[in-house]
């Protein structure tokens, strides 16, 4: 079954008076366990495409699907608990609450969705050993390294067991060894089953997934697969 | 999210931020105190005022003359409403003016109260050391004076003044007693302790004139007065022919008047301080919104993992009342504390207002809710994708 599934997405913004088309007609779907990339230039509308599969934005044409949900037209709390429950983000910038340690930025999810406080701090832990920085659970970010702060936003993204992790740019701000230990991580998480989206412009990290996506002008491209031959579908 | 994970991210931010935190408080901690010190000193004010007049003083009625209609009362007036009047067991005649006493080199200017013996017991007051002058030598013009502890102390500096000479405008005189402390406790106006008492016949060859500054008469018992007041104030009516030869008031309604204007005076001043705590909740919501500016990306950042808008709102909400209680707490301390030290410095015994520090604090959880509300709505409301583009 497909995790993602997106039919028809179209969604236009306002530039100044003018309405312009961030996306028109998208289908996919992503099949559960898959690791696939969205890639794109600037103002190819995937910022869109990826604010739409968070569910930080209400897709204004087209279906989308979440495990089988319809998410299109739910209120912003039911939006919410969609996030913290199926949605695990990972950030450019990692995103970490600055005052909080490497363990309670992990705990934030489960806080949100009232975990009783000795349980979230248990799977926090076991989040926080399972990107190798069970040491480091009491220091604040400042006091972490970028690829530190950056497993520690991956063991944010997973700790709640979601359906997908959706990662934005994720070795962005990173120098190279960094970037791969990152992507060696989310390729072990792929290991696992876990079904994984990307979006990134960075060929390298593109050519690590199992799938890639192309956008361009708000449509799908391209859809290239590594197993079997890649394929044209721009449809739409 | 739990109200106790909200409060503890509240604390966490605050303690951070420690300096404005203590500035954003400020405000409040200001008003607080000026509220509760006011209070507690008004209170404190009213309460000695009463207790003055409702002691020794609830069975004195003064007489003053009006001046109106060009009635005047002397001397023979006093002894003849002690006759007529069966409510009034004492009464004394009082002639007063400024004068200007030398001792040894000394000056000090004072008061002169010219009356008979007994007013003195008449207005709850005694001698400390010495006596009061005695019946004969008002009857016989005797230059003797009593001499309150003030005077003593300008005059003689704390030598024993019985036996003593002074000379006022001229006239010597001998000191018989000196009169107890009365102390500060009416707090406005002239020290009453501060005056020289002369058998009547004496004041008025001194300060030149017969006619009464007023007579002070004692009804039987407490509960006789408002009788006795009506009574003397239709015999001075029929003497007179005209109701305005006189004001007749008891000191227990002197009493009530003076402490409702001190009540009145603490609700204005407590009004005042109260537009302080205004303005410190203005200071807050301020703080507030510069907060959530600061913080825009951390709040897309909590929406994106499963906030709630109600999860971020009661955030900034018990952040907000955490500042404004604290403040609040530490504006009570120290408003109680000043209440007591002010208190003490006037002389009257300290007393704290406990309702109204209640209300003063529960005030301050208000000012916390109202001047919260607004940022933290505006935080709520932020797009998560465009709070998170936030640099």
């Amino acid at each position: 079954m497909d995790v993602i599934s997106v039919e028809g997405l179209s969604h236009t913004y306002l530039s100044g008076s003018l309405r312009v088309a961030a996306l028109e007609g998208v289908d996919f779907g992503i099949p559960e366990g898959q690791m696939a990339a969205i890639v794109g230039p600037s103002g190819s509308g995937k910022s869109t495409l990826l604010h739409i599969l968070g569910c930080l934005m209400q897709v204004e044409r087209g279906t989308y699907r979440l495990s089988g949900e319809d998410v299109t037209k739910l209120p912003g709390d039911e939006l919410a608990r969609v996030r913290g429950t199926r949605i695990g983000f990972v950030f450019q910038a990692y995103n970490l609450v600055p005052q909080l340690t490497a363990l309670e930025n992990v705990e934030l999810p489960l806080a949100y969705l009232g975990t009783p406080r000795r349980q979230r701090r248990q799977r926090a832990m076991q989040a926080l050993e399972a990107v190798g920085l069970g040491e480091r659970a009491r220091h604040r970010p400042f006091e972490l390294s970028g690829g530190q702060q950056q497993r520690v936003g991956v063991a944010r993204a997973v700790v709640t067991e979601p359906s997908v992790i959706l990662a934005d740019e994720p070795t962005g701000n990173l120098d190279t060894a960094s970037g791969q230990a990152v992507m060696e991580l989310f390729r072990d998480l792929h290991r696992q089953g876990r079904t994984i989206v990307v979006v990134t412009h960075a060929p390298e990290v593109a050519a690590g997934c199992e799938r890639t996506i192309h956008i361009r002008d708000g449509r799908v491209v391209k859809d290239a697969r590594r197993e079997g031959r890649p394929r044209d579908v721009a449809r739409g | 999210m739990s109200l106790g994970d909200s409060l503890r991210i509240a604390v966490r931010a605050l303690v951070l931020q420690r300096l404005r935190t203590m500035l954003a408080m400020l405000g409040v901690i200001i008003g607080i105190t000026a509220v509760i010190a006011l209070l507690s000193v008004g209170t404190a004010a009213s309460d000695s005022v009463t207790s003055k007049v409702s002691g020794l003083g609830a069975r004195v009625i003064d007489l003053t003359p009006m001046g109106q209609s060009g009635v005047t009362l002397d001397a023979a007036d006093a002894s003849w409403l002690l006759r007529r009047v069966r409510e009034i067991s004492a009464a004394a005649p009082i002639i007063s003016g400024s004068v200007t006493s030398y001792q040894g080199g000394k000056t000090w200017s004072t008061t002169l109260i010219g009356t008979t013996p007994g007013a003195l017991a008449i207005e709850g007051r005694s001698v400390a050391i010495g006596r009061d002058f005695t019946r004969s030598e008002t009857a016989n013009d005797a230059s003797v004076a009593v001499i309150g502890s003030t005077t003593a102390k300008k005059l003689f500096s704390g030598s024993d003044p019985i036996g003593r000479q002074i000379t006022v405008d001229g006239v010597p005189l001998t000191i018989v007693g000196e009169m107890q402390t009365e102390g500060t406790s009416q707090g406005f106006g002239q020290d009453p302790d501060d005056e020289i008492v002369v058998p009547i016949s004496l004041a008025q060859d001194i300060i030149g004139t017969s006619d009464l500054s007023m007579i002070v008469a004692s009804a039987r018992s407490a509960s006789y007065v408002p009788l006795a007041v009506g009574h003397l104030e239709a015999v001075l009516d029929t003497r007179f022919g005209t109701t305005d030869a006189a004001n007749v008031q008891s000191a227990a309604a002197l009493g009530s008047t003076l402490s409702s204007i001190t009540s009145i005076l603490t609700l204005l001043l407590a009004g005042i301080a109260g537009i302080s705590l205004l303005v410190g909740g203005i200071g807050i919501m301020n703080i507030m919104l510069v907060t959530v500016a600061e913080r825009t990306r951390e709040i897309g950042l909590r929406k994106a993992i499963g906030a709630k808008n109600r999860d971020i709102s009661l955030q900034f909400l018990l952040e907000a009342c955490l500042l404004s209680v604290t403040g609040g707490l530490i504006g009570a301390g120290a408003g109680i504390g000043g209440g007591i030290l002010i208190e003490r410095a006037f002389g009257w015994s300290p007393l704290i207002d406990w309702q109204g520090v209640t209300i003063a604090l529960a005030f301050s959880v208000a000012v916390g809710i109202l001047f919260g509300l607004w940022p933290a709505l505006r935080a709520s409301a932020l797009d998560p994708v465009e709070a998170l583009r936030s640099a």
